[in-house]
């Protein structure tokens, strides 16, 4: 009761809104501008799961790259090795599937440790797979990476069809109700007993484990929970992308993870949605104005760590509540 | 048999770099308490002005211009190093782990950018010195000489350091604050000023690794990834800020990549990788780790 609770709230209505406005972006936007956004979903999708782990576990992931490129590599082998079952009803659950397994592996090993040793880890398993798919090129296709086909949806085929119409049409629809439900499934599991076990840990783990909580194991299913979303970014993006390399397990791309959720702000919920969105226009502004982007995206960065270490939300939460206290005092 | 002892030499030579970059990694981790993600773009600072420097005055290569293009290499990373330092690093000693690792992540960004400003996109050969010092007989094997001048001068280094670290008050007080920042700076020590020194340090440490590797292959961008991924395995296998470990570690690694080209040609980061999983899981903090 609760959980359904929370759904009756102003706050919700808004996004209800936001959400049937975005059902009409397909209309409004042009092409090249929806697809940009659609990429932004796919990677706010993915910071959802990310933010799981750093904001309520406590846990930075440098290594969430290997995780993404799971997922879109998964959807990439089925096309390559099992054409027939191309079906995206098919290859969500497979990319899920293979983004449980591979994220499982990695998290046993990973959360055997906190703070600074769990981000090496991460970063050097991701660094692994990265080498891997790089190296096995008769089976990844190498540092070419892979060509993402059409893939059918509900019985639907697409073949023929050219990728930015499949985009605006059905394929934005998808995206945009996954990128919903994910939301939905995100907050559930963070108001859970669960998630408040999670937070537990992170605020204090002495206490957490005095009070009954494996936390060894609670991180580990954190790190799973945390590597579904992120491989299911990682396979929505693929379709997007039209193609996927090995870049997006390599570790650079992680720090860039890290950079959108705290562009976003990692405090509230929906920060890392709105830095994964903003990201993605910011990027590509960058490298479309100069061969220097990463002095741009490095500059912007080291600004936003000493100056808006909240992020965007962060920054506008404190706004209001300066706003709220002048009005106050005003009064009084 | 003489095989072998050439794919152990051949390890050696590659510890012995992995060796400088990972202490430099080390000593910043261990007194500072940061991850210095820029580590790799220090290094490959390194590599550039090294290859810059032996492309630019040793058409004849004599080993003195090499030597030269080390320390120009060690100086200009540490100077780098100190000016990282004390603008970026310094306010984030009392932050959290994810602004520490950003700060460096966007450090590494920057350097990496500002390097290709300085030197373009191109590649640097500067195989000269590698190809005048000659070439050692080992039975029907043949080894180059370079490798075993890299390993002197990574011993000299290493000494060096040792002596710094084991011998003088600077080195006394760093170690004082790596065992216990709060109690250091009760007892006196200027922990500030430390910091930078250590960072310089590393900073530099990691720029003479990088210019000892230019002459075996071209400076590229992003030269410095690979070394900075393999020489976090090295610090997860020896263990935190321990000069021992960070020996044992790489020499550890560097063996074990070089039987494992020999081996298994395509998976040798992976198997890297597996060691240093089997060594975590009997000790969880590395072989040398508090």
């Amino acid at each position: 009761m609760r959980f359904i609770g929370q759904f009756l709230r102003p706050k919700s209505f808004v996004y209800l809104g936001i959400f049937i406005v975005l059902l009409f972006m397909p209309k409004v936007l042009p092409i090249y501008q929806l697809m940009l956004f659609e990429s932004g979903l796919t990677f706010a999708i993915m910071s959802l799961g990310f933010n799981l782990l750093l904001r309520y576990t406590g846990l930075l992931s440098f290594g969430h790259g290997a995780l993404f490129a799971t997922g879109a590599y998964a959807v990439g082998m089925m096309g390559r090795y099992f054409p027939e079952l191309y079906r995206i009803e098919i290859l969500i659950p497979v990319a899920l599937l293979v983004s449980l397994i591979v994220s499982a592996l990695f998290g046993f090993i990973c959360v055997r440790h906190t703070r600074i040793f769990f981000s090496i880890l991460a970063l050097a398993l991701s660094m692994v797979l990265f080498a891997l798919l790089v190296k096995l090129y008769d089976i990844t296709g190498g540092s070419d990476g892979l060509h993402i086909d059409l893939p059918s949806m509900f019985g639907k085929s697409f073949e023929g069809m050219r990728r930015p119409e499949f985009l605006s049409g059905a394929y934005y629809y998808f995206l945009l109700c996954t990128f919903a439900v994910s939301t939905i499934i995100m907050l559930g599991i963070v108001n859970s007993p669960f998630g408040k076990a999670l937070q537990s840990i992170r605020d204090n783990e002495v206490r957490a484990e005095m009070i009954g909580i494996r936390v060894r194991r609670y991180r580990w299913y954190a790190f799973v929970l945390s590597g579904l979303f992120t491989g299911l970014g990682g396979a929505l993006w693929s379709f997007v992308n039209g193609h996927i390399t090995p870049e997006v397990a390599e570790w650079v791309f992680s720090g860039e993870i890290v950079y959108m959720t705290l562009l976003g702000g990692f405090m509230v919920l929906e920060g890392p949605i709105i830095g994964a969105i903003l990201f993605t226009y910011l990027k590509l502004y960058a490298v479309s104005i100069t061969q220097y982007w990463m002095f741009i995206i490095g500059a912007t960065l080291i600004i936003l760590v000493l100056l808006l270490p909240e992020g965007i939300t962060g920054g506008f939460v404190r706004l209001f509540s300066r706003i709220k206290k002048s009005e106050a005092t005003g009064a009084a | 048999m003489e095989n072998w002892i050439i794919y152990i030499l051949n390890g050696l030579y590659f510890a012995s770099f992995l060796f400088l970059t990972a202490l430099g990694l080390s000593i910043i981790l261990g007194v500072m308490g940061i991850l210095n993600l820029a580590h790799g773009s220090l290094f490959a600072i390194g590599a550039f002005m090294a290859a810059w420097i032996i492309g630019a005055l040793g058409v004849h290569a004599p080993v003195s211009i090499f030597i030269l293009a080390l320390f120009a290499a060690l100086i200009l990373s540490g100077l780098m190093g100190l000016v990282l330092e004390t603008s970026l690093i310094r306010p984030m000693y009392e932050r959290a782990l994810e602004y520490q690792l950003l700060i460096t992540f966007g450090a590494l960004l920057l350097i990496e950018d500002l390097i290709k400003m300085t030197w373009g996109g191109t590649a640097y050969y500067a195989s000269k010195p590698f190809e005048m010092m000659g070439i050692l007989s080992i039975g029907d094997n043949q080894y180059p000489l370079y490798f075993l001048f890299a390993m002197l001068i990574t011993v000299v280094a290493g000494i060096g350091i040792w002596l710094i670290m084991a011998k003088t008050r600077v080195g006394i007080m760093l170690r004082a604050i790596s065992m216990d920042r709060e109690m250091a700076k009760a007892m006196g020590i200027r922990t500030g000023r430390l910091n930078t020194l250590a960072f310089g340090m590393g900073a530099a440490l990691a720029g003479l690794a990088g210019a000892l590797v230019v002459p075996t292959t071209p400076a590229l961008l992003g030269i410095g990834m690979e070394p900075l991924i393999i020489a976090f395995i090295v610090i997860v296998i020896g263990g935190l800020g321990s000069l021992k470990g960070a020996l044992v570690g790489s020499l550890i690694v560097g063996e074990t990549r070089s039987i494992g080209i020999v081996l298994f040609p395509e998976i040798e980061l992976p198997l890297l990788f597996l060691v240093a999983v089997i060594i975590l899981v009997f000790k969880p903090k590395g072989l040398f780790g508090r």
